[in-house]
Order: C-alpha cells, then structure tokens, then sequence
C-alpha cells in the first residue's frame, strides 16, 4: 500500500484502509451500542413514570409481610424487612449450593469410576443412570423427587428409619443435630490441635520418606488423630457436644435436625443430576492419561492404588476440574429453580415475592442479577485459583 | 491367522487344538466381565441383587399389571388387583392431545402436524449430506421457520391462532429449534467478537457472554415476563413468546459462544497466517479457512449446548406457558385423575430422553464421520 504522497488520497482508498476501518467499525458498534443503552434507559424511566413508579431501593427497609418456611440460619419473621427476607433467601440458595456441590461431587466420583470398571453389570449400570440423568431436564428430576420420591415415604408415625438415628418421612428428613453446652470450646479447640497436628505429620512423613525412603501411613494416622482428640477431650469436659436425636412426639417429630421435603428433593436431585455430568467429566479425564502411564507405574513395582493416586489422579486433575467448575457454576444457577416447589433461596424471595408485593420489577431483578453474578464469579476465582494449584509444572 | 492356515495344510503337522473349556464363548467372557477377582463376584452379586428388587417390580408396575383405558382415576383403580398398584396410561392417553398440542384449537391441529412433517423434511438436508440436489434442499430448510409460523399461528391468508393458545410438545420443539437455530449464529459473532484484536468489540462480547452466562436462565426468563416491556419505547409491546424465545436465543448463544471460542484456540495460527499470505480477507479467512475447522472441532459442545437448551425450555412453565412438563403438571390439578403423577412425569422423561439422547447419538456418528475423512491431517 502506498499511502506517502497526499496528494493520492482520495475517499476509496480511506474506504479500504485497515486501521481506518477498524475504528470506524469500533466507532460505529460504540455509538449503536451507547444509543441502545441510552434509550432503553430513557424507556424505563419514561415508561416507570406513565405508571406511578419511580426507581428507589427504599422499599428493602419495609416490613416484607410473608412467611417464610425454611430459615435454618437467619431468623426471620413476617414483621421484618425485605432485605432480611433477600438475606433468608440468599443462605438458602448458598446452602443448596454448598451441599448439592458436595454430594454431587462424591457421587459424580463414584459413578465415574464404576463406569471404567472392568466389571461389565457395574460399568453398565453406571451408564445408564448416567446417561439417562443427564438426558432429562433437571426441572423434572426435581418435580419427580418432589411429587413423587417423596410421596412414597411413610407418614411420621411409621417413619423409615437409619440406624435409630436418621428418620424418612413425607414431611421430610429428620436427623440427629449437635448440642452445645458449656465447655464446647474445649471440643474445638482439641479439633484445630488435631489439624495442626496433622500437618505436622504429614511434613514429617515426607522428610522422613525423602530420607530413608519409608512410607508412613499419613492419611490413616491422620483420621485416627481427627477423630480421637476432639472425642477425648469431649469426655475430659463431661460431654459438652451432645447429639440430640429426633423423638416421635404425636403426629410429628421434635428435636433434631429438620430438612424440609422441598430442601431434601432440590439437594437431592440437583446432586444427581450435576453428579451425572461429573461422571462422565471424570471419566474422560481418567481415560486420557496415556496406558504407558500405568504401565511404567506398574513396571516400577508401584501398587495400583497408589498408581491411581500418585499417577493418574495428579495428570487427570487439570484436565477435570475446568470442566468441574463449570458444573458447580450450573448447579448453584440451577439452584433457582427452587421456586417451582416453594423453597425460598434468593429468587422466590427478592425476585418473587418481593417483586409481587411491591411491584419493583426493575429493583428487585437487578438484585437478583448481581448477586448470582457475584457468586459465579466467585466459584470461577476459587476454582481458577485450585486448578492453577494442582496444574503440573514443567521442570 | 494366516500362518495357522498354512501350517494346517501341511500334511504331518499337528492340529491344531481346541482352546480349554472355559476358555471361550460365554463362560470366558462371564469369567472375565463379572468374576474376575472375589471383588468383582461381590459386587456382580450385588448389582443384580439391586436389579432384582426394582427391574421386575418396575416391569410389573408399568407394564404386566397396567391399565391402558379407563375414563378416570376410580375407574383404573378399580380395573386393578389393588388400587393404585400398577401404573394407569389411559391418564396419559386421555390427555395426549393436551400434551402434544397444548389449547390449541382442534380444528386447526393439522397446520401443526403439517409444520411437523415439514420440519421432518427440512431437517433431512441438514442432516444428511447425501441428500439429492442439497443447495435447493438447504434453501427450504432455511425458509422452513417462515413456513412453520404462518403455519402455526396462521395470518396471511388462513385463520390467525393466538400465541398462548400452542403448548405442550409443540411448544417445546418451537422454543427448542427457534432457540437451536439462531443461537449458533449469534455464539459464532460473539466468539469472533471476542477473540478478534479491535478491543471495542471484544469488551462487548465478553461483558455480554459473561454477564448472561453468571446469571440463572430463570432470572432472564422473568426479566422477559416481568420486565421487558419497559426496555421498549412507550406504548409498543410484543408477545410473551417472542420475548422468550429472545431470552432463550441470548442464553443459549452465549454458551455457544464459549463452545467455539474453543474450537478457535484448537486452530493452528499457521492456517490463518497461510489464508492472510494468500490474500484472503478476513471474512473470507474466516468462512472458508477457519470456520469449517472450528465446526468440526466443536460438534461435542455444540450439540451438548443443544441439548442443554432442548432441556432447559421446560423453566417457561415457571413464568406461566405451558410447555410439555407444565401441560403435565396442570393435568396433575384435574381432580378426575388426582395423584397420578408417576405417569406423567415418566410420559415426559421419555420425551426427552429420546430427543436428547437422539441429539447426542447422533453428534457421536457425525464425529466419527468427519474424524475418518480427516485421517491425515492428525499428528
């Protein structure tokens, strides 16, 4: 291109400049751009204006008015505000997602290993919960649970029980809950001593392990000093962490942990059906660390579940956990669908009963949508921040 | 195999002897898949211990014992041993027609068949590339959703149909394939977007994939009811469906978009950098060059976004339309036929089940299809 003369400018030549058109591509999408948001804006308030409305965020701080059934960490009445209401709803959304998360990921573990196990009715059974799972809407799979799984439990007084300990039921789950009396911090404390303590001893281990080439058996000790010291010191104190066991007292059951129908049927089939997808992510990155792996493993004398640990696990992680973090991001988005069996997370409560009741679509939508973005961009950081830790680095 | 043919025909060779018993067939392979180590016995006997306690009773439930036609819910329990001990399909047969084609009016249910059939026929080009003179072919599948909504919802001519009258399957496919249709396009701009080097457009799309894919499609589903309207100059205002099939459109591109930005990172530069030697421009890079590639690349996440947003049109029951799984829950409230969710919900679960694992058994063929013509180029 020969554009050092002036005098050869001319329109077309501007026409087919690449930096030129570049800008003005830019220019251009930017004002179309602007002009949209600008006027969208305009529209809002012109048209909140024709009906009486105006945009404040006053109406958090009025007394919400309606119950809410399920508030295991917030207290909560009708006579507090619409923000406390969000904030009820807001633990309930993180609850089902840290607890579906977790259950989905041990499930989606267990499933991905039986589906490579060399065992033909295992591997098969694996696939087709797995594949029909993951082939059908999670809005049904939570109907289904919901309306139906749940149904079948036995009325309180003939409840199905685990051990004496664990109640099924169609009014929901009941289940042991801890009692704290004075002394407890003793417990705790004994636990925080028993962490440090196994950090200790996994740091000595590989000293010794790196210098006489030993094994210590870390993890078992490890459990062995969790369990034992936070059980010893609770006897030293006189029981100070009691367990409270649900009681049959008339038609229902008193004490204990209670989980609500709705949170059992969400928590569970949210589980299963991330755990699916998780499944079959395993898989795929077990299958993808090259045989000659194993075999080298195994040519060393290496017995095979320390190959799987010290081997294949650390390459296969990297690959995973992406694909993993985006299935913890679907299942906490998941987690909104809540509102179609009448669990109260964030958006039946802000986005749905709130918004019903003061008829701030606009406010209360906006809420809504920083915080689930706040929260996905919250599990991508951590998982980011996991994925960089466990990455193999090339020496 | 070759070499004990030929040994077999020389005249003083040994025969060739039969393997073990138990070495072959059925008993090696019982042998090798179920009772390998003592382990694998344990776990085979369990397997089948579960499969024994729900496989006979599910068959019995839904199948030996059940009752194929009754007019309501005392009627099938009465055909029964024991009430409510088997499944009762004349719930699902009396309302299929509410299943399949929602309120729509049944004068007029054969334009949805016909729409039906004409989708059949316009997905063949698509899907098969053998089709005879497939540019034509192509040119009625891409006018096909024009067809389909005069079709549909009439105007032009025939008798106009509401929107909110369509519901139950035809509801979902319209929602699905609308969404199916346009999201790719829309997710292929954004991935240039984002990964193109002018940093307006790249800022766009990314504030715009990543805001839709941080938020819950319900979320969005209820800014379409709830909201949408004030986005719009005073006094306009257009249909719930339209202002869904948006939403659903904008959802699923999104994810579309991060599927083949993938795809782009999987292209080697020196394929650009070859098109850009050979003077070709950029669009033209990227339709002849880059494009086919990335496609190829993506089929797995792009027919599994598919399938995510085939799934996920069932949330429109929740703002109030009435697509196959909210057609079936409004069956549920009919006290004629009360309590008879089981056969609803598995009615549907087979629905889906066969789209989607339809969807994904056949994305599995055309990636072993084009992974064969492609055997020389891999490293």
């Amino acid at each position: 291109m020969n554009n050092n003369s002036v005098s050869d400018f001319n329109l077309r030549r501007l026409f087919y400049n690449q930096e030129v058109r570049s800008v003005g591509i830019q220019i251009l999408t930017l004002a179309v751009i602007c002009y949209l948001v600008f006027s969208i804006g305009q529209n809002v308030l012109v048209n909140l204006a024709a009906i009486g409305k105006d945009i404040s965020f006053n109406f958090l701080w009025v007394p919400a008015g309606y119950d809410i059934t399920f508030q295991p960490f917030v207290d909560y009445g009708p006579t507090n505000t619409h923000f406390r209401a969000a904030m009820v709803g807001l633990s309930n959304t993180l609850l089902v997602a840290v607890t579906g998360i977790v259950l989905a990921t041990i499930l989606g573990f267990i499933l991905g290993v039986m589906r490579l196990s060399q065992n033909f009715l295992v591997s098969k059974l694996s696939q087709i919960f797995v594949e029909f799972t993951r082939n059908v809407p999670v809005l049904l799979h939570i109907f289904f649970i919901y309306g139906v799984i749940i149904n079948l439990l036995p009325v309180p007084k003939k409840a199905e029980s685990i051990g004496g300990v664990f109640f099924l039921t169609n009014r929901g789950i009941f289940a042991p809950a801890p009692t704290l009396e004075q002394g407890y911090e003793a417990v705790v404390g004994a636990f925080i001593v028993a962490l440090i303590g196994c950090y200790a001893l996994a740091r000595w281990a590989k000293k010794r392990q790196m210098k006489t080439g030993q094994i210590f058996p870390v993890f078992l000790t490890s459990l062995g000093l969790i369990i034992a010291l936070p059980l010893l010191a609770n006897v030293v104190v006189g029981g100070a962490i009691g367990v409270e066991i649900p009681k049959l007292k008339g038609f229902n059951f008193k004490g204990g942990l209670i989980l609500r129908p709705e949170y059992v049927a969400l928590w569970f089939a949210l589980s299963y059906y991330t755990a699916s997808f998780i499944a079959e992510i395993v898989r795929g990155g077990i299958l993808a660390i090259h045989k000659g792996q194993k075999e080298a493993a195994h040519a060393l004398g290496i017995p095979a579940n320390r190959t799987l640990r010290l081997v294949v696990i650390p390459q296969a992680l990297p690959l995973i956990i992406p694909p993993i973090a985006s299935n913890y991001l679907n299942l906490t988005k998941n987690s909104s669908l809540a509102i179609a069996i009448g669990y109260f997370d964030i958006v039946a409560t802000l986005g749905g009963i709130s918004l019903m009741q003061t008829g701030k679509e606009v406010e209360t939508m906006s809420l809504v949508l920083l915080i689930y973005l706040c929260l996905s961009l919250c599990i991508s950081a951590s998982m980011n921040f996991l994925n960089h830790r466990v990455t193999l680095k090339a020496r | 195999m070759t070499a004990s043919i030929e040994t077999s025909k020389k005249p003083n060779a040994t025969e060739d002897m039969l393997p073990p018993r138990g070495e072959t067939g059925i008993i090696l392979w019982l042998r090798k898949n179920l009772f390998a180590t003592p382990t694998d016995t344990v776990l085979t006997l369990f397997c089948m211990y579960i499969l024994y306690l729900f496989v006979p009773g599910f068959v019995e439930w839904s199948i030996i014992d059940a009752v194929w036609s009754a007019s309501g819910r005392v009627d099938c329990w009465e055909q029964m041993e024991e009430p409510n001990s088997a499944a009762c399909w004349a719930f699902v047969s009396t309302r299929l027609q509410l299943l399949v084609y929602g309120f729509y009016p049944e004068e007029y249910i054969w334009r949805v068949n016909i729409a039906f059939v004409l989708f059949l026929l316009a997905l063949v080009p698509v899907l098969w590339d053998n089709t005879p003179r497939r540019p034509l072919a192509l040119l009625y599948s891409a006018l096909f959703p024009f067809i389909a909504t005069w079709l549909v919802f009439g105007g032009f001519g025939i008798e106009a149909v509401e929107t909110k009258k369509i519901g139950g399957i035809a509801l979902t496919l319209l929602i699905g394939v609308t969404g199916i249709a346009f999201s790719l396009p829309i997710g292929i701009m954004l991935a240039l977007g984002r990964t193109s080097k002018l940093p307006v457009l790249k800022m766009l799309s990314v504030i715009f994939i990543e805001f839709i894919r941080g938020v819950p499609l319900i979320a969005l589903l209820f800014i379409a009811s709830t909201m949408l309207n004030y986005f719009l100059p005073p006094g306009t205002t257009f249909d719930l469906l339209v202002r869904v099939l948006i939403m659903v459109t904008f959802f699923a591109s999104a994810y579309m978009a991060e599927v083949i930005r993938g795809g782009l990172a999987g292209i080697p530069k020196g394929q650009i950098e070859a098109a850009q030697a050979s003077g070709l421009t950029y669009w033209k890079t990227t339709y002849l060059i880059v494009m086919p590639q990335v496609l190829k690349i993506s089929i797995p996440g792009i027919v599994n976004t598919f399938i995510g947003l085939f799934k996920d049109t069932t949330l429109v029951l929740i703002i109030g339309m009435f697509d196959v799984l909210g057609m079936g829950r409004s069956s549920l409230a009919d006290p004629n036929w009360n309590g008879l969710a089981r056969e609803i919900y598995i009615f549907v679960a087979i629905f889906f089940f066969i789209c989607c694992y339809g969807m994904s058994y056949y994305s599995a063929y055309l990636e072993r299809k084009l992974d064969t013509e492609n055997k020389f180029q891999k490293k």
